[in-house]
């Protein structure tokens, strides 16, 4: 299980490093002056040297690359050519707002999701298959932010039964629940398909082994069946799938902040990409290539802990 | 063994399904099929089926709800809106070709390369892949946008890299599986070249998975080059887009909803359609898929 | 020996299965009793039908599936009662045995929590309770340390472990019927020797009657009191093992134990084999099933269908040659 767990955190850690050189590169591959093209024409002589200095522009391009890195490494991404403060405040400051938002999200996703996969799979190639499977697959490739748009005309607009905009006055919980639904309702429709697709195919899957049929010769119900004995193994695939849906996921919420004008990454990254605040942009990209692969390691380990079979070979 | 009779009843489920699929199945592939084609011709045929000019503006008219002159309405400059839509699917589908275009060339490439290139050249490559899954597409579009200026382009490029690792994985596993495949060891003892014996014997097995995922990416790509371009970082006005519309539509949302509302239904229906039409590829090429999933 | 006077406790009258979809019957007229205390050995080779009347018994055949004629326990036909009521009887009346041990078991639950479940008809149990019989049952079964064997996975034991595993949990049952499908075709020779040895025990210890299925006459001739032979579908005779054994009267049980490698004295380059193949369900012949492959059929086996008939004191034969 150890073992395990570490080679997932070496090779997460991998993934990160990969990710951060092509980011260099590209940045890199820049004709021109890259700190006057990056930081765009606002940008002061001092704030030009600065990055400069943190690209290490004077220097070979393996040195550069090198201190690209051990400045990501270490949270300094930089400082925000507007307000003169470190990225990473401002990035670490907006981040739990989005993560807030994809959580909610996704959670109430799979609540609905995961029992209607299973309703799905327990009646195969039935009227109720049929009618979960086609609403599913309706909503699946929906972009997030159009569902936005069309809650915030439907619920907010039209209906007033929802606010349009912002994310609820500071400390008060119940005006940030409220400001939460529309969005967080936004970002789970498409999931609630994915994930009821997901679990029905999976459960269909595991429904057909041998041990399913020990249970039944012992008269176990169908229905405990696939709760107690079925559903453990079938959201195995389903986690290691949500896990790598963590990008779509944030892409999807960083646009669903900016439908309703609530602060977080998407809106932040919103506002630096029109004032060509590219600090700012590079630590939203690191910090969310982190979280992706902070959310495959859970994934990994929720696996490792549900199947014994996977942490053993390691 | 068992009695095949008891064993489980595969045969018995897969000829069900294939009552359902001949009542259900096949209809709506069909229509998604028929679907996808009218947006195909909207986008070949624009200037001509378009009943207005998607730029002529008419103050006179603007921000009008839908009506026999104009079937959607005009927005704010009192432009057609079904023109700009029919205008903007040219738009769409351009990106979505190009842009699922270029993912297949690049993560073909990558595949060929790591399913011949030895283990560590297939190990560098599979994590290039990975490490492109995790940076988060939006955000990743936002910073290159901000260098590399917003432009179609820099749109394309965006998605062809973030869609690679898709085609990549259906490349890669199609050549390991024929480099282990007898008949291909024993064409190479005979002095066949891999290249040619991987191109020769992997592209057909290639076309069908190929097709399902192009199909599948294409509603992905229709909601990434919306999304950007209703950031305005996407498709530069005055260029007709979905997602351009739908940023004008968000500006009016309470003056003129029926823009956003109006702006946002291709983007509905082609990403339905294109989702629908690869379930219907995948079953038709699989049947043993055992149908949605 | 005196089978007529004691009450069946499985009774199949006339019984036919017709699986969804398909064209016709895969098993077809099987009547046969199994009496309290009674060990049958239901024999034959792959696609005979031996599997899907085990699974038409436990009410397990696929959904849709079709049962000719009456299929009683104690009395009560299980082919027509409700599935509730039906299920009931599972893992307390009838218990099973399935032919793959590494596959039988949930590959992701500990064995103690699994033994558990299977006892969840228990409800005058409490956990503790039903964990304490399982641990004991697997002492009985001959497994060492059963502590330890009950926080294992399936994954980390061996066929052998697994299949006591197995059939400890039918016997936690204390089944009035047990029915073991090829319990020992997973396993290598050395652990079916031992399997066989538990299985020998184990039948000892249910108060009603064990159905054997197996393609294996050796096994037959170890565990079994009586032998049903079925060939495509059909039952093609039956007795008690000792007179089915010494003198098989259908040219087919005939066939069988001259192809057991057991029963062959002399040294052979090669096993003998029936030459031919089992007719599909929906493409049998016109008469007798087995007349294609029969070295012994005459005429009338190509037309005439022979009826399952007594062919000598508790045993019954359905071929024309026996009969007439």
């Amino acid at each position: 299980m150890a073992n395990y767990l570490l080679r997932r955190v070496i090779l997460g850690l991998a993934v990160l490093v990969v990710a951060m050189l092509l980011l260099f590169l590209l940045i890199y591959a820049v004709p021109g002056d890259p700190a006057t093209i990056a930081l765009g024409p606002r940008a002061s002589e001092a704030q030009k040297a600065f990055f400069r200095e943190q690209m290490g522009l004077d220097d070979p391009l393996p040195v550069q690359a090198l201190t690209f890195l051990w400045n990501l490494m270490h949270g300094d991404f930089g400082t925000d050519i507007l307000s003169q403060r470190p990225v990473a405040d401002l990035v670490f400051a907006a981040l739990p707002k989005t993560i807030l938002l994809a959580v909610v999200g996704v959670l109430w996703a799979a609540v609905i999701g995961v029992p209607l996969g299973i309703w799905a799979a327990m009646r195969p190639n039935t009227w109720t298959d049929w009618v979960i499977g086609i609403i599913s697959t309706s909503v699946v490739a929906l972009p997030a932010f159009l569902t936005a748009i069309y809650a915030l005309i439907l619920f907010a607009v039209q209906l007033s039964w929802f606010p349009a905009i912002g994310a609820g006055e500071p400390g008060n919980y119940g005006d940030q629940a409220h400001h939460l639904v529309l969005p967080a309702f936004a970002i789970g429709v498409a999931w609630v398909g994915y994930i009821a697709r997901l679990v029905r195919v999976a459960m269909l899957e595991t429904l057909a082994q041998p041990h399913v049929r020990t249970y039944r010769s012992f008269g176990v119900s169908d229905l405990r069946i696939a709760l107690r004995f079925v559903l453990p193994i079938a959201v195995v695939p389903v986690i290691s799938v949500l896990g790598v849906g963590m990008g779509n996921l944030l892409s999807g919420a960083v646009l669903v902040e900016v439908v309703f004008s609530r602060p977080g990454l998407g809106s932040m990254a919103y506002d630096a990409v029109i004032s060509r605040n590219f600090p700012v942009l590079l630590g939203s990209v690191v910090v969310t290539t982190a979280l992706y692969v902070v959310a495959n390691f859970i994934a990994d380990a929720a696996i490792a802990y549900l199947d014994p079979r996977l942490a053993e070979k390691g | 063994m068992a009695d095949s009779t008891v064993s489980p009843p595969v045969a018995v489920r897969a000829e069900r399904f294939g009552v359902l699929r001949r009542l259900f199945g096949a209809p709506l592939g069909a229509i998604a099929a028929i679907v996808v084609m009218a947006f195909a011709l909207a986008a070949i045929a624009a200037p001509w089926l378009a009943p207005y000019d998607p730029n002529a503006i008419a103050p006179v008219n603007r921000m009008q709800g839908p009506s026999g002159a104009h079937w959607l309405g005009t927005d704010q400059l009192g432009r057609d809106l079904l023109s700009r839509i029919i205008h903007g699917t040219r738009t769409a589908l351009y990106v979505a070709f190009a842009g699922t275009g270029g993912a297949l060339a690049v993560g073909m490439a990558m595949g060929m390369a790591a399913g011949l290139g030895g283990k560590v050249l297939d190990s560098v490559l599979v994590l290039f892949n990975d490490s492109i899954k995790a940076l988060p597409l939006v955000l990743f579009a936002l910073a290159l946008v901000t260098i590399y200026g917003a432009s179609m382009v820099t749109l394309i490029s965006v998605i062809a890299v973030s869609m690679a690792p898709g085609y990549f994985r259906v490349v890669r596993n199609q050549v390991m599986v024929l480099n282990n495949a007898d008949f291909i060891v024993a064409a190479q003892s005979m002095g066949a070249s891999r290249l040619r014996l991987a191109v020769t014997h992997m592209l057909p097995n290639l076309i069908g998975p190929i097709l399902v995922l192009i199909a599948m990416d294409i509603p992905a790509v229709i909601g990434i080059e919306s999304g950007l371009s209703f950031l305005g970082q996407g498709i530069q006005p005055p260029q007709s887009s979905w997602g351009n519309m739908l940023a004008e539509g968000y500006t009016y949302v309470r003056q003129a909803p029926h823009i956003a509302v109006a702006a946002g239904l291709p983007i509905v229906v082609s990403t339905i359609a294109f989702t629908f039409l690869g379930e219907a590829l995948r079953d038709a090429l699989d049947p043993r898929s055992g149908g949605r999933s | 020996m005196n089978n007529l006077v004691r009450e069946p406790i499985l009774s199949l009258d006339d019984v036919s299965i017709t699986y969804p979809g398909a064209p016709a019957p895969a098993v077809r007229g099987v009547t046969l009793d199994v009496a309290q205390g009674e060990t049958l050995g239901l024999v034959g080779e792959s696609g005979s039908g031996k599997s899907s009347l085990a699974a038409a018994i436990i009410g397990l055949l696929p959904d849709g599936s079709q049962i000719g004629g009456t299929v009683r326990f104690e009395g009560r036909d299980l082919a027509h009662m409700p599935a509730r009521t039906l299920r009931a009887l599972r893992g307390t009346e009838i218990a099973t045995i399935a032919q793959d041990p590494f596959t039988a078991l949930n590959p992701i639950m500990r064995i103690g929590r699994q033994l558990d479940e299977f006892q969840h008809w228990r409800g005058d149990l409490n956990r503790a309770e039903r964990r304490a019989r399982a641990t004991d049952m697997l002492a009985q079964v001959g497994l060492s340390d059963p502590e330890v064997r009950m926080t294992q996975y399936p994954h980390q034991m061996s066929g052998g472990i697994l299949q006591r595993i197995a059939i400890a949990a039918a016997l936690l049952a204390e089944p009035k019927l047990l029915i073991a499908d090829e319990p020992t075709t997973a396993l290598d020779a050395t652990t079916e020797a031992q399997i066989l040895g538990i299985m020998a025990d184990a039948k000892a210890r249910v108060r009603g009657a064990t159905v054997f299925i197996t393609h294996d006459i050796s096994v037959v001739e170890r565990l079994c009191d009586r032998v049903a032979v079925l060939y495509a579908g059909e039952l093609v005779e039956s007795g008690t093992v000792a007179q089915v054994l010494e003198a098989p009267k259908h040219p087919y049980t005939q066939a069988l134990l001259a192809c057991d490698p057991a029963r062959i004295g002399k040294p052979t380059r090669s096993l003998p084999t029936i030459p031919g193949t089992v007719p599909a369900p929906d493409n049998l012949p016109q008469g007798c099933v087995f007349a294609p492959r029969c070295p012994v059929a005459i005429e009338c086996c190509e037309t005439i269908r022979p009826k399952l008939e007594s062919a000598g004191p508790g045993r019954r034969a359905a071929c024309h040659l026996v009969n007439t």
